[in-house]
């Protein structure tokens, strides 16, 4: 037996955890981390409404393939400025990054 | 209950378990194979509802890819043994009521909004979308076909790739 509802509860709460996360860690990877939970989580959800309510459908499926393709080259690009970040400050705390501020 | 319903319970428990583990562990690294835990308990979610290459390539990219990326940027930039900083109590208690007043009111439109027709049996695998459809449909210009996306993703990969090496490099 596969319920719909207990997907979406699971994945609300993984998207709230994310969020969690997101407001409360100080290290921009750490933040990172928070962000890809929050992504899985969406993911989750276009699978499932693919599944289980129109399952002769395939939108959601190919929705889950390029939202996991777009999330890592996001992923990537991101870590790729924190390293040029750290190169510059020494560091990669978010309070540390206030060059920008006037 | 039968086997998927004690599956999903699973691993349902050890997502959840593994994401809060994510975002409340003191050292980064730790949170970073946290995450790779839950990422692989999605793929197992893809693979309880029958859609393997979803599961597949989740594992490939997430768990193959991007764990790995954020493996070696933690290495690359955070001291060894170096904890992460705790804020004040009162932002984590801001945050923390924020996220559990969303849930409430998510998980509150979720239980009250009957899903009409939603089915609840599995379905046989034969009639789920097989990886012959999935690339049929990935290259085609037809009414279901994804060939635009496709490409469009390839070109952003490709302008991911440029950045990251110009991002990055020394100068």
């Amino acid at each position: 037996m596969l319920h719909l509802e207990y997907f979406l509860i699971l994945s609300a709460l993984m998207l709230f955890i994310g969020i969690y996360g997101f407001l409360t860690r100080r290290s921009t990877l750490a933040v990172l981390i928070s962000v890809e939970l929050m992504l899985n989580a969406s993911d989750i959800n276009f699978a499932v409404f693919n599944r289980l309510l129109y399952p002769a459908g395939q939108e959601g499926y190919f929705f889950a393939l390029f939202s996991i393709a777009i999330s890592a080259a996001e992923t990537a690009v991101a870590i790729a400025i924190m390293i040029a970040i750290y190169r510059n400050v020494r560091s990669i705390q978010l309070n540390h990054l206030d060059t920008l501020k006037w | 209950m039968n086997a998927e319903s004690v599956i999903f319970y699973i691993l349902a428990f050890l997502i959840l378990a593994f994401s809060v583990l994510t975002v409340t562990t003191k050292r980064i690294i730790r949170s970073a194979m946290f995450l790779f835990f839950t990422l692989l308990g999605t793929a197992g979610l893809y693979f309880l509802m029958g859609y393997t290459f979803l599961g597949s390539v989740q594992m490939m990219v997430y768990a193959g890819g991007i764990v790995v990326l954020f493996v070696f940027s933690i290495l690359l930039t955070s001291s060894n043994g170096e904890k992460l900083v705790r804020l004040k109590t009162g932002k984590i208690f801001a945050a923390a009521v924020t996220c559990l007043l969303g849930a409430a009111i998510v998980l509150f439109i979720i239980i009250t909004h009957h899903f009409t027709g939603a089915i609840t049996d599995a379905v046989p695998s034969e009639q789920l979308i097989s990886i012959s459809t999935i690339g049929h449909q990935m290259l085609s210009f037809d009414k279901y076909g994804y060939v635009l996306p496709f490409e469009a993703v390839s070109v952003l990969l490709l302008a991911c790739i440029v950045a990251g090496i110009i991002i990055a490099r020394k100068r």
